[in-house]
């Protein structure tokens, strides 16, 4: 079938199976390869992206339900080259180890910025859950929270 | 730290280098390695005693350096970057010595057809260490070389020719080397100069971040599992959900029928499904009826019983002085511990893109294992393995779970099938269930106490599952040569070289299935079985355990390391024997690979569970090359082995292996993570060593001597559970 949205600020229409997972249009239709696959079962998170500016895990969301929408990776996180507060924190924190979980830490992180400016210690633990298995984890914590400041800078 | 470099110059010093110009673009500059392959010095390596020598390519001339018209410098890394950061230690050890800038140096991994092979591996935190040497030499070398070239361009002598930031000058003129190198047409060979003194480098020693740090950071596709060739299609695999499993017969007609389906490959020992799209190729898999046959019918608990000290085949791997009669001592003291059987959990799964055509293969993944994976694809399509090439990329985690990557052997034999080139890659139920576990071990330690209260004798028996042995990696040779399995005894020599009596011994089980490489082994498992025995015994002495420790440590070299690591994370932690606001510490550590490493955990029991706040790790690794990147081993180490010690276990229910998914495997994640952790390093050698796997040692007895502490429980199996 036929289902149109938009990737990265940019509107298409792609032919495939609707029950196909977003996660495959992205990364194999659209050659988008920075969502990851880790699990296929939304377990781990490596897949996360934007539809609507709401964290999605894309391995277990039908490329139908994305009809109409407005689709964000890692990609069209930064705009016009200059990185995302949440990539910027990630870099001066130098976070990642293998890097390969990293685009759906830092899309999730990203979304929960959007809801909670400020997350406290409790917030990220309730809401960053994907699975890092380098353990980075304890930089990634600070690096939250210098997303949260270098946001709050640019207000 | 000494300045002086004291490391004796091996015999490759004088070699002789291959000089080839590449067209146009530059000079690319390698080596022959002429190091032999000592399987037993390179095992007992891994077993810590000794070094491991770099395993570099001896027939093919290696590449190593490219120098553009645009003045970078590529170097043609034989090792791989899964995260450990070798990438940039590489880059930095090469800049130092070429006389560059770091970031002028791009790294990128050697294909097989370059020739710059690593004929055993990456692994065993042997990268930095093993090429710190000869990667310097080539280096130097290198920046001779361009030297001599710039002063006979120049009408002068190589003397006067000074080299710095890639720029050649003889005090007047200047040029960059990649000017220098536009212009030659035949090199002139050089000897390898002395090396630079350490005080000397600017990078070296320094916390520059990370050269993938970007493209990482953007999510570039760098990946194995993000490779594509033209008109590449994609290949599912049909793999056993269950051990000691055969497959007895498999009905694909409807598979065959679905839709985007290419062609369905039989193979002796696999069934692949080739579609247009992973998604179809997958679908159309879940349809095939299999029948297996297993020849019985496997429980944990079956597999725990055949891991018990006294089954199997005994090695005595360490003794000094005499435990004899040790078991019938009055007084003894005795415990016994367990570890389960743990998967590697890596998130990119295992895949490979393989394309054969008539007279080659080309496969590009994620391998720990180069050299190995391209024989097998050779050996399985009757190739001569200088017609495969192995295009290695980053990979998603490696841990060990890619010390054997047979799955690219299925890609390419899809590949040869249906004339295209195929991807192909397990899904995540197929790695829980097909992966080399860490294998369940168990420890029976005994002890007797002198009457000022120091171990007068100690015994520790451990039985494990192969680590080493039944690897691929390894020629059966090896099994005969050691007897027993170098990689379980990973740890499990007993480091309190004071003591006067003591002894290790190795029991080697057989499973019927493959457990094998483990970021650090035995190491988690055997450490946490000492050092939790130390901590008993030292209450048992009525002694603070820091003081119990020192006290039983000879005065060489390798004691005055480990002393030395224990007094600085006892001493930034504050360490107490007191529990103080809910809060214990526990005190641990470990000798691995020659790295001593001490940890700290501060613990508390929050709604009844174990809630690590702080990890305080002194680690002596010898010379640090990247700072930064050795705190984040030690981070990352830490929270591993938390997560191993904590959580993680897999089990075996009617043959099957399970958990297959994330959530289910219980790992620690963000809301587990200790929210301090303080890493000290120490740097008491003068060349690099292992970073990426001794931290992960103490973590484990730590935090269950921590809980004793609070609770009195003494808990002696992982995963730590209170009662």
């Amino acid at each position: 079938m036929k289902i149109s949205f938009k990737i990265n600020g940019e509107d298409i229409t792609v032919e495939v199976d609707g029950n196909m997972p977003l996660l495959w249009v992205v990364r194999d239709t659209l050659g988008l390869k920075g969502t990851k696959f880790g699990c296929g079962k939304a377990a781990c998170g490596a897949c996360t992206l934007h539809v609507d500016g709401i964290a999605v895990r894309s391995c277990s969301y039908a490329v139908r339900f994305a009809e109409g929408k407005s689709v964000t990776t890692i990609e069209g996180l930064s705009i016009k080259g200059e990185l995302h507060p949440v990539q910027q924190a990630w870099t001066d924190e130098i976070v990642p180890q293998c890097g390969y979980c990293q685009p759906g830490f830092m899309m999730a992180t990203a979304a929960l910025l959007n809801r909670i400016p400020n997350p406290t210690d409790q917030d990220i633990d309730d809401n960053i859950v994907n699975v890092c298995r380098c353990a980075t984890y304890y930089r990634m914590r600070k690096a939250i929270h210098r997303a949260a400041e270098i946001n709050n800078q640019k207000v | 730290m000494a300045n002086k470099e004291t490391k004796k110059k091996k015999g490759w010093s004088r070699r002789k280098f291959l000089i080839r110009s590449s067209i146009g673009v530059g000079v690319v500059v390698g080596t022959g390695y002429f190091t032999r392959s000592i399987w037993r010095r390179y095992l007992a390596g891994i077993a810590n005693t000794l070094e491991a020598p770099y395993q570099g390519t001896t027939t093919a001339p290696g590449l190593w350096f490219e120098i553009t018209a645009q003045n970078q410098i590529i170097l043609h890394s034989p090792k791989v970057e899964m995260g450990q950061g070798t990438f940039t230690g590489l880059a930095q050890i090469a800049a130092d010595e070429l006389e560059v800038n770091v970031s002028q140096v791009q790294v990128v991994h050697a294909e097989t057809m370059s020739g710059n092979i690593d004929t055993f591996a990456t692994g065993g935190s042997t990268s930095i260490s093993s090429l710190w040497t000869p990667l310097r030499e080539i280096a130097a070398t290198m920046r001779e070389m361009v030297k001599n070239e710039a002063a006979k361009q120049m009408g002068t002598t190589r003397e006067n020719i000074k080299a710095g930031n890639g720029i050649v000058t003889d005090g007047n003129d200047s040029f960059t080397y990649g000017e220098i190198v536009a212009r030659v047409a035949e090199w002139e060979e050089v000897d390898t100069p002395e090396l630079k003194d350490i005080s000397e480098y600017k990078f070296v020693g320094k916390p520059v971040a990370r050269i993938d740090l970007n493209a990482k950071v953007k999510g570039d596709p760098i990946f194995g599992m993000d490779a594509e060739m033209p008109g590449m299609l994609y290949g599912a695999v049909l793999r056993p959900s269950m051990i000691d499993a055969r497959l007895v017969s498999a009905d694909t007609a409807k598979a065959e029928g679905m839709p985007g389906v290419v062609m369905v490959v039989k193979e002796e020992d696999f069934v692949g499904i080739i579609a247009n799209s992973y998604y179809e190729a997958e679908s159309a898999k879940n349809t095939i009826e299999a029948e297996w046959s297993a020849n019985k019918t496997w429980q944990y608990q079956d597999i725990a019983n055949m891991i018990k000290v006294g089954q199997g085949d005994p090695q005595t791997i360490q003794k000094s002085g005499s435990t004899s009669g040790l078991a019938q001592v009055e007084g003894l003291v005795s415990a016994e511990y367990t570890s389960p059987m743990g998967a590697h959990a890596q998130i990119e799964p295992n895949g490979a893109v393989a394309h054969v055509e008539a007279d080659r293969a080309t496969v590009i993944m994620s391998t720990q294992v180069i050299e190995l994976t391209r024989k097998e694809i050779a050996r399985r399509l009757d190739f001569d393995k200088s017609q495969v090439n192995i295009k290695p990329t980053y990979l998603g985690g490696g841990f060990g779970r890619r010390l054997h990557t047979p799955n690219a052997i299925q890609a390419a034999v899809m590949s040869k099938a249906v004339g295209k080139p195929v991807k192909s890659f397990f899904s995540r139920q197929e790695e829980f269930q097909n992966d080399t576990f860490r294998p369940p071990t168990h420890h029976v330690l005994q002890a007797s106490l002198s009457e000022d209260g120091l171990i007068e004798s100690m015994e520790h028996n451990l039985s494990s599952g192969d680590v080493a042995l039944g690897s691929p990696m390894l020629p059966a040779i090896v099994g005969q040569v050691f007897g027993s399995d170098v990689g379980a005894w990973r740890g499990g020599m007993i480091q309190y070289s004071g003591i006067p009596n003591y002894k290790a011994v190795s029991w080697r089980v057989k499973l019927p299935f493959a457990t094998s490489w483990w970021r650090s082994l035995g190491l988690l498992a055997n450490t946490f079985a000492i050092e939790s025995f130390m901590d008993e015994l030292a209450i048992k002495a009525g002694k603070n355990p820091v003081e119990f420790r020192l006290a039983q440590i000879d005065g060489s070299d390798r004691g005055y390391r480990l002393k030395e690591v224990i007094k600085a994370a006892a001493e930034k932690a504050g360490y107490s024997d007191e529990v103080s606001n809910g809060r214990a510490m526990g005190f641990a550590c470990s000798t691995d690979a020659n790295t001593p490493c001490a940890q700290v955990a501060e613990v508390s029991i929050e709604k009844g569970q174990i809630k690590v706040h702080k990890v305080t790790c002194a680690m002596d690794p010898g010379l640090v090359v990247n700072p930064d990147q050795v705190r984040a081993q030690c981070e990352g180490s830490v929270i591993m082995g938390m997560s191993a010690s904590m959580f993680e276990k897999m089990d075996v229910i009617d043959n099957q292996l399970k958990p297959t998914i994330y959530g289910a495997y219980k790992m620690a994640r963000m809301k587990h993570a200790p929210k301090e952790i303080d890493v000290v390093l120490l740097q008491n050698a003068d060349a690099p060593g292992a970073v990426g796997e001794p931290p992960l040692g103490p973590i484990g007895a730590a935090i269950a001597n921590a809980v004793f502490r609070l609770t009195g429980q003494r808990l002696r199996d992982m995963p730590l559970k209170l009662a």
